[in-house]
């Protein structure tokens, strides 16, 4: 495998009794690569990213992240080996402010003395504003609770986790679902800042234009399985829809269909 | 990081919305009732309320009434700064009352005197080598009891996942059997010397030493620890501090365990101070407790409040029983007038969540 890949998986299945939720998943993204995960609902995406975030363990079937093979047994331990999850149901603490969000279970402290640590707040809020840069999030006050903030701001505190940690990947499911039209442009910007500095993406999205505005490839779920895995340049939106609705299946993945 | 106090879109930033601390709109509370009680004793009594007006202590305040004020909140505060930390975390605890009876009859067997005015002491529980021990002994004992109830209650609630109000609710009942049986109903007195100090010390001081000391700690704890930190994002969103990392489970164990060893020392002084222990020792204070705190501001919600606050709510109570003696009323019109404090507390609390979530 080469060193540019930062995710594949081999064969990735996963079975629920006798549901095939996901069957034989062979993907790869490179390094610095945008790539959107498109399909009907119930066509495996949110499966396959169960799978490499550890949320859930496969049936059958390599990850390999990083040049290692992995087994997550959590999803605290995929978070650990660098993968950052914006979960769709943003898992946000309404009552905490901004950099206890971002730490949350990772507090930086300047004692140890077990759970009574001494919280260090100005190295958290520090590094907090550093990520925000990074990622050109614009948060007014890093000291409000998350309580008092916009849909838009709160996806926008969810995404600053990944540049905060310096994570190898981070994944978004569905990240503008529930936003306005100004706080979408918010969140397709801070991708784009992503895209300029390298960091992979993996966007799973319902929306066309947002796709074709933001990614370099389209990979297409149907029926848990991969039946497409095309380049931006090479497809447009009716190629898209054709596969996602089962009118056409790439010639490579003929037999899975 | 002046280029980041202005938003994209629609996101501006406020000044005015700057978040105003909850605690100051109780101290604002407790301020209000003081000034009402001022002006009923100027109106019905001819005298003041906490200001020393005919020269009795030879300072501007009503001395006594302050220490009474403050005395007789200080043993449930106690428990109170336990309750905070478990109605923080998103649980209840009904148990405590229970805890802190079953607490005094068990520790006060340890400390007793072996001879009363030259008589074998008439309540002994354990023979006479179980007499006139060291204090440490029946203060280890005390603390755990608490950290057993607390632990048990934790166990159940963390990973049965049995709601803590029946879980807590099984503990206060249990608790209450264990303090009957333990002596067959039976008061136990006659403490050491060195026992009674844990209520009587510091010139009858000790309790709101120990109360106002515990309270500074664990509003630090709160404020400036992982502890605290974790509390407070497990009552706020329990499903993100588990994909957070948190542990949970074992959080909640810890969160019980420190309430029911609060719950212990509060049975400590109380058996201290009051020189005996009964079965019946303790009863209501868990809603007391809870009325404190949800006085101070700790929403039943989950995820905020503070141990100031608390303290701030049974000042509020301190000051209304006070009061209520102080105009001679009925000690009938005190409990009604709580109650309705407490119901007011809750509806504040909803209105001000309500608002806040709508700007």
């Amino acid at each position: 495998m080469s060193d540019d890949v930062i995710l594949e998986t081999r064969d990735l299945t996963k079975h629920y009794g006798g549901v095939h939720a996901l069957e034989g998943a062979n993907f790869i993204l490179r390094r610095g690569e945008h790539v959107a995960i498109m399909g009907d609902n119930g066509a495996g995406k949110s499966t396959f990213v169960r799978q490499i975030t550890g949320v859930e363990q496969p049936t059958r079937g390599q990850i390999i992240f990083d040049g290692i093979p992995r087994q997550f047994s959590g999803p605290i331990d995929a978070r650990e080996a660098g993968i950052e999850t914006v979960f769709q149901t943003l898992a946000l603490a309404d009552d905490l402010d901004v950099p206890d969000n971002l730490f949350l279970g990772r507090e930086k402290t300047l004692f140890n003395l077990g759970p009574f640590s001494i919280l260090d707040y100005r190295a958290m809020r520090e590094a907090t504003l550093r990520g925000l840069e990074r990622t050109a999030v614009k948060i007014p006050n890093i000291r409000n609770k998350i309580r008092n903030m916009s849909g838009g701001q709160r996806q926008c505190v969810a995404i600053a986790r990944t540049a905060t940690f310096h994570s190898k990947l981070t994944i978004m499911d569905e990240p503008t679902a529930a936003l306005g039209v100004q706080e979408t442009a918010q969140v397709e910007n801070i991708i784009r800042t992503l895209k300029e500095t390298g960091e992979p993406l993996i966007l799973i999205s319902h929306n066309m234009r947002q796709v074709f505005d933001l990614v370099d490839r389209i990979v297409v779920f149907r029926r848990g399985r991969i039946v497409a895995n095309l380049n931006k340049q090479e497809t447009d939106p009716q190629d898209v829809v054709a596969y996602i609705t089962g009118a056409k299946t790439g010639a490579e993945y003929q037999d899975a269909a | 990081m002046s280029e980041t106090t202005h938003g994209t879109g629609g996101l501006t930033f406020d000044a005015s919305r700057r978040v105003w601390p909850n605690e100051l709109n109780i101290f604002g509370a407790l301020v209000l009732i003081v000034l009402i009680f001022e002006v009923l004793g100027a109106l019905l009594m001819g005298q003041s309320f906490l200001f020393d007006t005919q020269g009795r202590f030879g300072s501007i305040f009503n001395e006594q009434r302050l220490y009474i004020i403050i005395l007789q909140v200080s043993i449930v505060g106690i428990i109170a700064i336990g309750v905070t930390q478990v109605i923080i975390s998103g649980g209840i605890d009904l148990s405590s009352g229970s805890v802190v009876g079953a607490t005094a009859m068990i520790a006060m067997s340890f400390a007793q005197v072996a001879e009363v005015n030259g008589h074998p002491n008439p309540k002994a529980v354990f023979g006479p080598a179980f007499m006139d021990l060291p204090v440490i002994v029946p203060v280890v004992v005390g603390l755990a009891c608490g950290l057993v109830a607390g632990l048990i209650n934790g166990l159940l609630i963390a990973y049965t996942r049995i709601p803590p109000f029946i879980a807590t609710l099984g503990m206060m009942v249990t608790a209450r059997g264990v303090a009957k049986w333990w002596s067959k109903g039976q008061p136990i007195s006659f403490p050491t010397d060195s026992y009674a100090m844990i209520g009587n010390g510091l010139g009858g001081w000790m309790p709101v030493f120990i109360f106002v000391g515990l309270a500074i700690l664990f509003q630090l704890i709160l404020k400036y620890t992982v502890y605290g930190k974790h509390t407070y994002a497990i009552g706020s969103n329990e499903d993100a501090a588990r994909m957070s990392g948190i542990k949970v489970a074992r959080h909640k164990v810890l969160v019980y365990v420190i309430a029911g060893m609060l719950a212990a020392l509060a049975a400590l002084v109380l058996s201290s101070k009051n020189l005996t222990a009964q079965a019946g020792m303790g009863v209501m204070y868990e809603l007391d407790a809870i009325a404190m705190a949800v006085i101070g501001g700790v929403s039943l919600s989950g995820g905020r409040g503070s141990v100031v606050g608390t303290v701030l709510g049974a000042l509020i109570f301190g000051v209304i029983i006070s009061g209520f003696t102080f105009l001679r009323l009925d000690a009938y019109y005190q409990e009604m007038v709580k109650g309705a404090i407490i119901v007011g507390a809750v509806v504040l609390d909803q209105y001000r969540q309500r608002f806040a979530s709508q700007r």
